[in-house]
């Protein structure tokens, strides 16, 4: 998907380009293609140029062809220098610089590495690193994301991409200024172009630190005269009206490359939920907050071994390929049970399938490997076992990620489902073959599911309230990137629980990091374990209710994503209980309060 | 001569260094640590409370074995806390070691810290349970006020136990030095005990420290010779007690000690006191008071790797000091008295006081209290703390003595220490008994190396190397800190490690086996093959060209192995 921002008639589309030639700079198009497009906008309407900006969203997903998500505007950025400190000598050396760019005129930003948002570093055009090495040649702590980003598979080529490293280091040291040249040697390798060579500065920095300033600053104004630096940013317009066609669903699921599958709950959780990112790139698929994505998951093997064990099957590579992929071998109907009964002839299966309320006692906990090995079958063929089978369902996971924040990528969170009865270990089909068995660079049969029931205002400065508990939260990341990335002014607050704050606060860091930057507004955080008496979501809302019902007052969006046995119930009921009391309702019109905000779109639920 | 100024407590804060404008704007010491405490979204208080956090007893600190963990699973570091108890003298009562021991079990991460000045540590506290543990400690009358910060810390007191009459003096003395220079501020009490602010809350009056305390941590220590436990030349101010005829006539004070320094900046360096005069037990606390004025008023608070007082007397002199006392006391210290240290370790075992009492000495290995496979040390301690009528001294040395055991109890004690293999502690090699680490790795925000969890391994290949040259009945004082800091003391070893890295460590030679003299740096930046293969050579030649009685940090000087470092300047020359 490809979107077009801008309002024509208001500024202009093409940028001068700050260098020697002060000619128009017209990004990807040549002149000519710029000069027509220029003239076209020139005449559009505000209501036009949206749909124009949807038509080539959807010409160019019919085309396949995978691009940015964002024409590439060059913004008030010319140099961007970043600065990883240990103790505080290579963030002093980097303010030195920036004073002297600043002096010489240069536009400049400079920035602790901690503190720079790895997307960007694709648009940057003039990029200078100033770092420092720890110990055993590892990067400074606030450099560790950029690094590791910088070194892994995510790292963009970076083809128009000016840069200079200095390092800092001790020679005493074996791995001395490792970083730097680490760093200096991968945005070579990305395809960045070095402006001057790297100095590894020793303890006694001063004196060749001084000398690569002089030197970096020279060519920064032989590249970039400052007079020539004219800067025009774009605002946003709302995404395009027309959406293209989905290439990819569960009948044709892409194969996608998995990026990233770890766990994020903390050393010593009593949970194992894992954050799953997955490369779309090249699909065309496209999503927005509060989609879901669907994965075509596999049996686990050694299952499939053993159920064909007690089937008396082996040797039949293709019924292992089938069970490990079509069908579904764990959860046991009704059908297979009646279906198994007459089968075996079983008396005590033929008294549960007479017995409905026996029957579902019977089967919490069981697996068709239960009934399978309890009550065997001899000489059963492959075809009248599968035939009581069904086919093995796709899984729904909400996305927790902007498309427009991560332009080729989808990120899930996934809690892994393990636990043991009837004397067996029960694993969980789609989160255990997360869990266990994929790893980064295998692939995924994947497509999008959309929700039209869920999703963000469109209105970007109304206020939403998110409620979520465990994996729940992931819709709100993707909501929160969402309005970080599109600059919403909207308030946001976030009410998430979970079981303990120290290794369950899903997605800490970067919760932090938006209520810092005003991107979230409130959060109120339940951890029901981590005190005598348990503490949940719906306590949170009730000791918030005067507050609560001023938002909702005010036009906020309630969000409510999670468990739909316990949390939605429980949720609800609160809800009911602040409308009432703030309002002065009774209970049915508080019950009608709610409904309305639902029919509205103002109280959307994604509950499972 | 004019004096000076430019750098100390006379100039504005504004030109003074960030932590003096902190606490200057903190209103004594509160700053935003209540409601850092109630933040909910992250385990931790901010940067600035942080720093005022020290002075409540208290360090931020996080398991950094998860921190790279963490950070990859969106997890902010595993933020926790360390709480030091004020402890003067190392003395404490039975009652508050169990208590001590349930809020360690409670809210800490199991265990209890000996520290190298005669105090407890928690490790591990979370932040909501920061509140419950120090009211915990205050239910038995103990506090951690000062026990960290800019401030006058924990005061040391030899623990000799076979001078009882003494030592009880000596410790009365240390405690009220302790008690004297606290912080007048409410400001724990608010924070931690819950307590009603009173009128003045924020600006109560400081008449020793003044609004912005000291420029840097202060550490005071009383000594008995012949044993130099404390370390006394390694004190901002030390008191040596003087006894002739078996009676206390007074102390030689001793200032300018000092261990902290950095690496790759030869202007910080450890540095032994001077001792300046002699002065008679009555005049302790007011000496006390004026000596923490004079580092107060004249102190650097620009460069705060500058700012000990170490370097206020290195900067003007012992002379400048004597006649800056005398002019605040009215009168001149004396003539410094004669005395003589044989040693700074522990004695082992059972010891008899002159009162009669019974004294049992536990070696600690670095200071830790836990129970192991091997040896449940924790729960023996507590079995014994909930029968013992004495109290327990913590040695300079991080080890602990079952103190003031009456005759007739020693029996019951002894069939305890018997039964949970204490008795076993004492019997580990000379080599270990002597060697001290610092907490270092995984709660120390400081450590660049392993510190306590690796010299036991180290100390293992190095017994074995004494052994094979027939030196395993041979002292040597080894000591390990993972960073340039100090905590460890080990300028003063006869072999030191301090941490660079992972792994690699600085190694020093040549510290006198009683504090007498600070080491040398010998390597920089080694790891273990390089440590063991230089010691090994050196250790033989030891073996074999020792004279009688000579100790290893005398020897290695001797025979040319180290230059010897006769003053704090020259120790990075």
């Amino acid at each position: 998907m490809a979107v077009v921002h801008c309002i024509p008639g208001k500024q202009p589309l093409l940028v001068t380009k700050p260098d020697a030639s002060s000619q128009t700079w017209t990004g990807p198009l040549s002149p000519e293609q710029a000069a027509q497009l220029e003239a076209l906008v020139g005449t559009l309407t505000a209501e036009q140029a949206l749909w124009v900006s949807g038509y080539l969203a959807g010409y160019n997903a019919r085309a396949r062809v995978a691009a940015p998500a964002t024409a590439v505007v060059p913004t008030a950025q010319p140099v961007t220098i970043l600065y990883a400190s240990e103790t505080g000598n290579a963030a002093s050396l980097a303010k030195k610089l920036n004073e002297r760019a600043k002096a010489k005129g240069l536009a400049t930003k400079l920035l602790d590495i901690a503190d720079y948002r790895v997307k960007d570093l694709k648009g940057e055009r003039f990029l200078v690193v100033v770092t420092s090495t720890q110990g055993e040649g590892e990067p400074p702590t606030s450099a560790a994301d950029f690094y590791e980003f910088l070194h892994g598979r995510k790292a963009p080529r970076l083809e128009g991409l000016k840069f200079a490293v200095l390092g800092l280091g001790d020679s005493t040291y074996e791995h001395f200024c490792q970083t730097g040249k680490d760093i200096d040697t991968r945005l070579e390798a990305l395809g960045a172009v070095r402006m001057v060579e790297r100095v590894d500065c020793d303890v006694d920095y001063e004196a060749p630190a001084t000398g690569w300033i002089d030197r970096l600053l020279d060519q920064l104004v032989r590249e970039l005269p400052p007079a020539e630096a004219k800067i025009v940013a774009f605002p946003h317009v709302a995404a395009p009206a027309v959406a293209a066609e989905p290439l990819y669903d569960r009948t044709n699921p892409f194969q996608a490359t998995v990026l990233e599958n770890l766990r994020l709950t903390g050393r010593g959780s009593s949970k194992e939920i894992r954050h799953v990112e997955i490369s779309l790139e090249g699909s065309g698929l496209t999503y927005e907050p509060g989609d879901s994505l669907g994965i075509l998951p596999q049996n686990d093997p050694e299952l499939v071994g053993e159920l064909i064990a007690s089937l008396g099957l082996e040797g039949r590579p293709d019924l292992q390929e089938a069970l490990g992929r079509d069908y579904e071998i764990t959860t046991l109907t009704g059908r297979f049970l009646a279906g198994w009964a007459e089968l075996s002839g079983a008396k005590a299966l033929k008294e549960l399938v007479a017995d409905p309320a026996a029957q579902k006692a019977w089967l919490h906990g069981r697996e068709i490997i239960d009934v399978v090995s309890a009550f065997p079958v001899p000489g059963i063929d492959a075809a009248t076992f599968t035939g009581l089978l069904r086919k093995l369902p796709p899984r729904l996971y909400s996305l927790a990620s902007s498309q427009a924040a991560n332009p080729d990528e989808a990120h899930i969170v996934v809690s892994t489902v393990r636990y043991d009865s009837h004397g067996r270990s029960r694993k969980g089909v789609a989160s255990t073959m997360l869990a266990d068995r994929v790893r980064p660079d295998d692939t995924l049969p994947v497509y999008i599911n959309a929700n039209r029931h869920f999703r963000l205002p469109t209105d970007p400065d109304a206020p939403i309230v998110m409620i979520g508990a465990g994996t729940g939260v992931a819709p709100y990341r993707a909501f929160m990137q969402e309005r970080e990335e599109r600059g919403a002014k909207g308030r946001s607050w976030l009410f998430f629980g979970e079981r303990n704050f120290r290794t369950d606060f899903l997605y800490q860091v970067e919760w932090q990091r938006w209520l810092k930057d005003g991107v979230l507004s409130r959060i109120d955080l339940a951890f029901s374990r981590d005190q005598a008496e348990k503490v949940y979501v719906q306590h949170r809302l009730l000791e918030r209710a005067a507050e609560l019902w001023a938002w909702l007052e005010e036009g906020a969006h309630l969000y409510l994503c999670g468990d739909a046995e316990q949390l939605a119930p429980d949720v609800h009921a609160a809800l009911l209980r602040i409308v009432a009391e703030q309002s002065g309702r009774g209970p049915e019109q508080a019950a009608e309060y709610l409904k309305t905000l639902q029919r509205e779109g103002r109280y959307q639920r994604d509950v499972y | 001569m004019t004096m000076d100024r430019s750098r100390d407590v006379s100039q504005p804060v504004e030109r003074l260094s960030g932590n003096e404008r902190l606490k200057a704007a903190s209103r004594r010491l509160r700053g935003d640590i209540v409601e850092g405490l109630a933040d909910p979204v992250t385990g931790g208080i901010s940067p600035e409370a942080q720093q005022l956090l020290k002075f409540h007893g208290s360090y931020q600190q996080d398991d950094r074995d998860l921190r790279d963990e963490r950070r990859r699973q969106k997890l902010e570091p595993a933020y926790e806390f360390m709480v030091r108890v004020r402890l003067p003298g190392g003395v404490c009562r039975p009652d508050q070691w169990l208590k001590l021991d349930e809020l360690a079990r409670t809210y800490a991460n199991g265990t209890l810290r000996l520290t190298t000045r005669q105090t407890f540590q928690f490790h591990g506290i979370l932040k909501r349970d920061m509140r419950k543990t120090i009211q915990g400690m205050n239910q038995v009358l103990l506090d951690s006020i000062a026990a960290c910060g800019d401030v006058n810390r924990g005061v040391m007191c030899s623990i000799n136990p076979h001078l009882s009459a003494l030592h009880q003096q000596v410790y009365e003395l240390a405690k009220a030095t302790s008690e004297h220079l606290l912080p007048r501020t409410r400001a724990y009490h608010e924070i931690w005990l819950e307590q009603e602010p009173v009128a003045g809350s924020g600006e109560e009056e400081e008449p020793i420290y003044g609004p912005t305390y000291l420029p840097r941590k202060f550490k005071i220590g009383f000594v008995i010779p012949p044993e130099n436990d404390v370390d006394v030349y390694t004190q901002d101010l030390g008191f040596i007690a003087i006894v002739e005829n078996g009676k206390l006539e007074g102390f030689n004070v001793t200032v300018g000690g000092g261990m902290g320094r950095a690496d790759n900046e030869p202007g910080t360096y450890p540095r032994l006191a001077d001792v300046a005069g002699f002065i008679r037990p009555d005049q302790v606390v007011r000496v006390a008071e004026e000596v923490v004025k004079i580092q107060r008023d004249y102190g650097d608070r620009v460069d705060r790797k500058h700012a000990r007082f170490k370097y206020t007397i290195d900067d003007r002199g012992l002379d400048w000091f004597k006649d800056e006392i005398a002019s605040r006391l009215g009168w001149r210290l004396e003539e410094p008295r004669p005395f003589v240290f044989t040693t700074n370790g522990d004695r082992y075992g059972w010891a008899q006081g002159d009162d009669g009492c019974w004294h049992y000495t536990l070696f600690v290995e670095n200071g830790r209290v836990k129970d192991t496979a091997d040896l449940q040390l924790m729960t023996a301690l507590r079995t014994i703390a909930a029968v013992h009528e004495g109290e327990f001294r913590l040695t300079p040395n991080q080890n602990l003595i079952i103190s003031r055991i009456k005759d007739t109890a020693r029996a019951r004690i002894q069939s305890l220490i018997e039964a949970y293999g204490l008795d076993s502690t004492v019997r580990r090699s000379v080599l270990r008994r002597n060697s001290m680490a610092c907490v270092a790795l995984p709660t120390c925000a400081l450590a660049m190396a392993e510190s306590e969890r690796y010299l036991p391994q180290l100390v293992t290949k190095l017994e074995k190397v004494m052994a094979e040259h027939g030196l395993a009945e041979e002292p040597i004082i080894v000591r390990m800190t993972g960073c340039p800091n100090g905590c460890a003391r080990p300028y003063v070893a006869e072999i030191a490690f301090t941490g660079r890295a992972p792994g690699k460590y600085n190694v020093y030679l040549g510290g006198g086996f009683h504090g007498q003299r600070l080491n040398r740096m010998l390597l920089e930046n080694v790891g273990e093959p390089v440590i063991l293969e230089t010691l090994t050579p050196i250790i033989a030649r030891y073996a074999k060209e020792r004279v009688p009685g000579e100790r290893f940090g005398d020897f290695v000087i001797r025979a040319g192995i180290i230059r010897e470092v006769k003053e704090g300047r020259d120790f990075n020359g």
